[in-house]
């Protein structure tokens, strides 16, 4: 009898699981693993005229890509990126929320929708006038800088400068979602714990040092490995900003991926540089657990 | 301004409201049974051509009642992708403008009907209808054509002693080095940017080098293109041309206008440009010359470019499609096509016939146009000019020896290429 139950709710258990993994196994377990699969054949142009001239080539891809320079060239760039937007980005966020959360602040809800606002816009919109920003002679950017006696820099056109102008740009379109989630570890913060340490005598800087910070470090992760998860998947603003260039400069992994893919359609190249862009991601996730995990100890 | 796109968006679109209907219900059949009865044909056309083609085939819905025409007009930079898209979902347009480059690509594919015998033959540039022919079939009509000359200043020719531009590789050097003694310093006779593989394919193909052989292999080391390269590469080294690409430069016309170089290698849609940006005192100072040959005029061949007019093989609707393209290779349609969007037409009697006869600047193109020959008709041709485009900068700024820059880049494109002899062994083995 008992037993019987337990198979009927056993049974009323799939029942209501079965929607969800159908799902997950359509949309996510399926793509992945052919993804994985088409990473080893040579995949291309001539295959979606003829599926069955598709070869499995074995390792091929993997050791084509690690010889290609423009791989190299991609790796460097993307990490570039993820080194220097990541932690840039979570700072910015950081400071916009102790700003927007602080005590003399008005007009909260004015500031908090004013910087998540670029969160939502579109990019390509925002590109437009990005590049306006950008422009080496009428540019709003030259010009403030002009005014301090800064030559003009071809911020999108010169490869010294073309990836820190991405940076900026997604910096600042970006910055307001984690401000949101700062914002909401901020408020979790007791009052007392501020006002015992002042009693104390520790000033802004103490407080900020040893009551905010140790009290965001799950925030931080949180943060973090979002943040860098999304770095390495960097791809619309280049793509939309300078297509890869100026002489490669802004080409990163994933714009490589798309290039390879829809540009020249060799499918099974561009699987093997998701496989890799998937290893790396989790190889630095991991890392950045491990790290936090141990200072925050 | 913005009013005038709606309306002309909805006077063109017929089926604004059955459109979204048909997507919604596209699993039932109903919707496109409806749409067959009436014929409506699916057209796709890219960029500046895509504007104005609804304006040319008014008339042609008008003789055909019965039959509708949906012009889907795209920018150039998604057509490709759009096309490959619409192959994998098999959801192929009925007709379509396409980038005479791209036809062995389609063909290879298996989409395209051939046109059969539609073609005007001699009326037609013979270059460009190469273009369109794959293993004896033809798969488009030329629409229009595109190649490249010389655009010159012919006041600085003639400062440094020359009436008019020569013919032969030797002499077009001669004045080059004439050019340069009487430039200032950091003036450059020619404008040849490292990132333009026009000009590095079309020295080669005038000596005769087919690029890239029959097999599948690249053809840079053969004797050909080597003498081609050299060619090049002297340019450079004797500081006829500058080593820089073009985005290194802040405007072209301006550039061009100060004198800091005479010639540049380019296509007709510099002809608008050039009239229209350069200072009206330049007008008469400028001039366009077939390119020069390394045996002279004869052996100066060009590429042949364009875009063709193509039915797809899913249409079920391929006799009406022939006839709209019949229609739109009628001279007077073509002559107003020309004066709409300034694309030179595809044949010889619409050049006779329109605003193009008197037209000094569009000679050089017309005699070109009977000396262009296609590029390699491959798939990979695109990617490979990439190639040809990264080992030659690699000569130029990077110092690398001529021989072991060719040797770097056939061994390049025979990887590109590996795929493409796999197939052909196996075509000719006789596997399926």
């Amino acid at each position: 009898m008992t037993r019987r139950e337990g198979g009927a709710e056993a049974r009323a258990g799939w029942g209501f699981i079965t929607p969800a993994m159908l799902l997950i196994g359509v949309f996510f377990a399926i793509p992945v693993v052919s993804a994985f699969v088409l990473s080893f054949t040579d995949f291309d142009i001539y295959s979606i005229g003829d599926v069955g001239s598709t070869r499995f080539v074995g390792l091929k891809n993997y050791a084509d890509l690690f010889q290609m320079p423009l791989f190299w060239k991609a790796l460097r760039n993307t990490l570039y990126f993820v080194v220097l937007g990541g932690p840039l980005s979570a700072a910015a966020s950081l400071a916009a929320a102790l700003l927007v959360h602080s005590k003399l602040t008005r007009f909260k809800p004015f500031f908090r929708s004013a910087f998540f606002a670029p969160w939502v816009t579109t990019l390509v919109a925002v590109a437009l006038v990005w590049r306006y920003i950008y422009h080496p002679q009428y540019g709003l950017l030259n010009a403030g800088l002009g005014l301090v006696g800064i030559g003009p820099i071809d911020w999108l056109g010169d490869p010294r400068w073309a990836m820190p102008s991405i940076i900026l740009l997604s910096v600042w379109k970006n910055f307001g979602y984690n401000m949101l989630v700062f914002l909401a570890g901020l408020s979790s913060i007791p009052e007392e714990l501020y006002e015992a340490a002042a009693l104390d005598g520790a000033g802004a800087w103490h407080r900020f040092r040893h009551i905010t910070l140790p009290m965001l470090g799950p925030t931080f992760v949180f943060v973090g490995v979002v943040t860098m998860i999304a770095s390495f998947q960097i791809f619309s603003e280049p793509y939309v900003m300078t297509q890869g260039g100026p002489l490669k400069s802004t080409t990163t992994l994933v714009l490589l991926m798309y290039e390879q893919g829809f540009r020249w359609w060799r499918l099974g190249l561009s699987a093997a540089i998701a496989v890799v862009l998937f290893l790396l991601t989790l190889g630095g996730t991991l890392l950045q657990l491990r790290l936090q995990r141990s200072t925050t100890r | 301004m913005i009013r005038g796109k709606v309306a002309r968006w909805q006077s063109g679109n017929t089926y604004r409201i059955t459109l979204p209907l048909c997507l919604l219900a596209s699993a039932l059949t109903a919707c496109s049974r409806a749409a067959n009865d009436t014929s409506t044909l699916r057209f796709w056309a890219f960029g500046r051509e895509g504007e104005v083609v609804q304006e040319l085939v008014r008339d042609f819905v008008r003789d055909h009642p019965g039959a509708r025409i949906r012009v889907q007009q795209m920018p150039w930079s998604a057509a490709h992708e759009k096309l490959l898209t619409a192959i994998v979902g098999r959801a192929t347009p009925d007709i379509a403008q396409m980038g005479n480059t791209w036809i062995p690509e389609m063909v290879t594919l298996g989409v395209l009907a051939p046109v059969g015998s539609r073609l005007p033959d001699s009326s037609y540039f013979p270059g460009i209808v190469a273009t369109n022919v794959v293993d004896d079939t033809l798969f488009g009509v030329p629409w229009y054509v595109d190649t490249r000359v010389l655009f010159y200043r012919k006041d600085l020719l003639a400062r440094a002693g020359y009436a008019g531009m020569p013919e032969t590789w030797d002499a077009w050097r001669e004045a080059m080095l004439a050019i340069k003694r009487t430039m200032d310093p950091g003036g450059y006779p020619i404008f040849l940017p490292i990132n333009e593989w026009p000009p590095m394919a079309i020295l080669g193909l005038q000596q005769g080098s087919p690029l890239v052989t029959e097999e599948g292999f690249g053809a840079f080391r053969q004797p050909a293109y080597t003498r081609a390269f050299d060619f090049l590469l002297s340019l450079y080294r004797d500081g006829l041309a500058a080593p820089v690409s073009n985005t290194e430069i802040a405007n072209l016309y301006q550039e061009f206008a100060r004198g800091s170089f005479a010639m540049y290698i380019t296509g007709p849609w510099n002809l608008g440009e050039f009239r229209r940006r350069l200072p009206p005192g330049l007008r008469d100072a400028w001039a366009t010359a077939p390119l020069p040959g390394p045996e002279g005029a004869g052996s100066g061949v060009s590429l042949a470019g364009g875009s063709s007019l193509v039915v797809f093989r899913a249409s079920r609707h391929q006799e009406l499609a022939l006839q709209l393209i019949e229609y739109l290779s009628r001279p007077e349609q073509q002559a107003k096509f020309y004066r709409l969007t300034g694309d030179l037409p595809a044949r010889r009697e619409a050049w006779a016939d329109s605003a193009l006869a008197g037209d000094r600047e569009a000679e050089a193109f017309r005699i070109q146009l009977e000396r262009a020959v296609p590029t390699p008709m491959i798939p990979e041709w695109e990617e490979v000019t990439t190639k040809v485009m990264d080992h030659t900068e690699a000569a130029v700024r990077g110092g690398k020896s001529p021989s072991v820059a060719l040797a770097e880049l056939d061994a390049d494109v025979d990887r590109l290429l590996e795929r493409r002899r796999f197939l052909r062994a196996r075509r000719a083995a006789g596997t399926p």
